[in-house]
């Protein structure tokens, strides 16, 4: 029963952090090429944030299983049928106006959850949901004001953030997939409801939505499977990139 | 001379934090305590940002103090919970980060980070008069903010 039940909380510690280091990856790729210095040095930011978050959970994770695994074993040697991450985290980054949308869509899941996560009953969760919640306030903060400011902003500014809601909005029923993992852990008090979590998420996009001027998309067709391992296509050339110098030379120090 | 848990911690309470100097790892809330079990010497530090780089020097710079001392293989603990905040800096650090040229954290309230922190006053002429620039800055812990008095550009130590 125990063993079932660290397994269980090192796959719930997994999908956590695999989002966050998925995204934080994705960030990444904007070092150099923001817009303007400030946005640069802003994006960069938060995925040092993310990276860290994701270090503490899959640290966690590899800790809880019977083969022991380090945030690197877990990182740079998972191919992707195996990674857990949302959906969302793995698309591209397109336009400023595509991953400032991205960053919303996720930046408000990740506030609403870790709210209600901080009450986990596993310590170590929750310990690790109450400090991502102080930072992902910053990035919900930040990534809201551009979405207020691109959506009632210019013409260009308005088509470009419409394309991209196009683009993405398909993806966000996956942030809110459960599985017979979930459904035990929220039995046992650690794990948190995402039907709740949904509900707070939905407000907070319509209430910055109603701001920017843009429509709630209606109920539509979702894609999903992050937490199964099935991914979009996408996934593996992000991983073909993060993993390729520890894959060619494992054990690498730099 | 025997060292203690106490001694110990006071050696190493003075190490200067590696991003802002000014301040050491104690004023800064990051060492949490030193402890001893048997011959075994445990130092508990807490990050201030998940993704903090400067953990790394900092668990380096203990090490080296402690070498100095003739203690050799220290265990250091990384701690998530009490969660840090910015709540824990003295006044007397505060005090130090506005001689920097750092705008201080003010008290923590629930709604800073959301909907911004209050009374930020400008590091170099002590005006209110502030702007936003950006959330994020050179540091994780720090914001970047211009003063529209003397319109200088100034960090902020982020309410946190």
């Amino acid at each position: 029963m125990q063993d079932n039940l660290n397994k269980f909380v090192s796959e719930y510690s997994l999908r956590i952090g695999d989002t966050s280091l998925i995204l934080g990856q994705r960030l990444g790729e904007w070092c150099g090429h923001g817009p303007i210095l400030e946005e640069d040095i802003a994006i960069t930011n938060i995925s040092l944030d993310l990276i860290g978050q994701a270090r503490s959970f899959l640290t966690y994770a590899g800790g809880l299983l019977e083969n022991n695994k380090s945030e690197d074993d877990l990182a740079f040697f998972r191919d992707t049928r195996e990674y857990r991450n949302t959906l969302l985290a793995e698309q591209p980054n397109g336009d400023f106006a595509h991953t400032m949308l991205r960053q919303l869509f996720i930046s408000a899941f990740q506030y609403c959850f870790f709210e209600k996560l901080k009450s986990s009953k596993d310590e170590t969760i929750s310990a690790l949901a109450e400090k991502s919640l102080k930072e992902v306030t910053y990035h919900l903060r930040h990534s809201g004001e551009w979405i207020k400011r691109l959506g009632d902003g210019t013409g260009e500014s308005k088509s470009k953030v419409t394309e991209a809601l196009e683009e993405l909005w398909k993806y966000t029923g996956d942030l809110f997939s459960m599985d017979e993992v979930d459904e035990a852990l929220i039995k046992k008090g650690i794990a948190v409801n995402l039907d709740d979590v949904k509900k707070n998420w939905q407000m907070k996009i319509k209430e910055i939505f109603a701001e920017a001027t843009l429509e709630y998309p209606s109920d539509t067709f979702m894609i999903t499977g992050g937490i199964l391992g099935n991914h979009t296509e996408y996934l593996g050339h992000l991983l073909a990139e993060m993993q390729i110098l520890p894959r060619s030379f494992p054990g690498a120090e730099w | 001379m025997k060292l203690t848990s106490g001694k110990i911690y006071k050696l190493i309470s003075s190490i200067p934090d590696p991003e802002i100097p000014v301040i050491t790892i104690e004023e800064l809330g990051i060492l949490r305590s030193v402890d001893m079990e048997g011959t075994n010497i445990i130092v508990t530090i807490t990050p201030t940002y998940s993704g903090c780089p400067a953990m790394k020097m900092i668990e380096d710079e203990i090490r080296e103090v402690l070498k100095k001392e003739g203690i050799e293989s220290p265990t250091i603990k990384t701690v998530f919970s009490p969660v840090w905040t910015t709540d824990w800096m003295t006044e007397e650090a505060k005090s130090k980060l506005v001689k920097y040229g750092i705008s201080p954290p003010g008290k923590l309230n629930k709604l800073n980070a959301i909907s911004g922190d209050r009374e930020i006053k400008c590091p170099r002429c002590g005006s209110t008069e502030v702007k936003l620039v950006s959330l994020f800055g050179s540091t994780a812990c720090k914001a970047i903010y211009k003063c529209t008095v003397c319109l200088e550009p100034f960090d902020q130590f982020k309410c946190h």
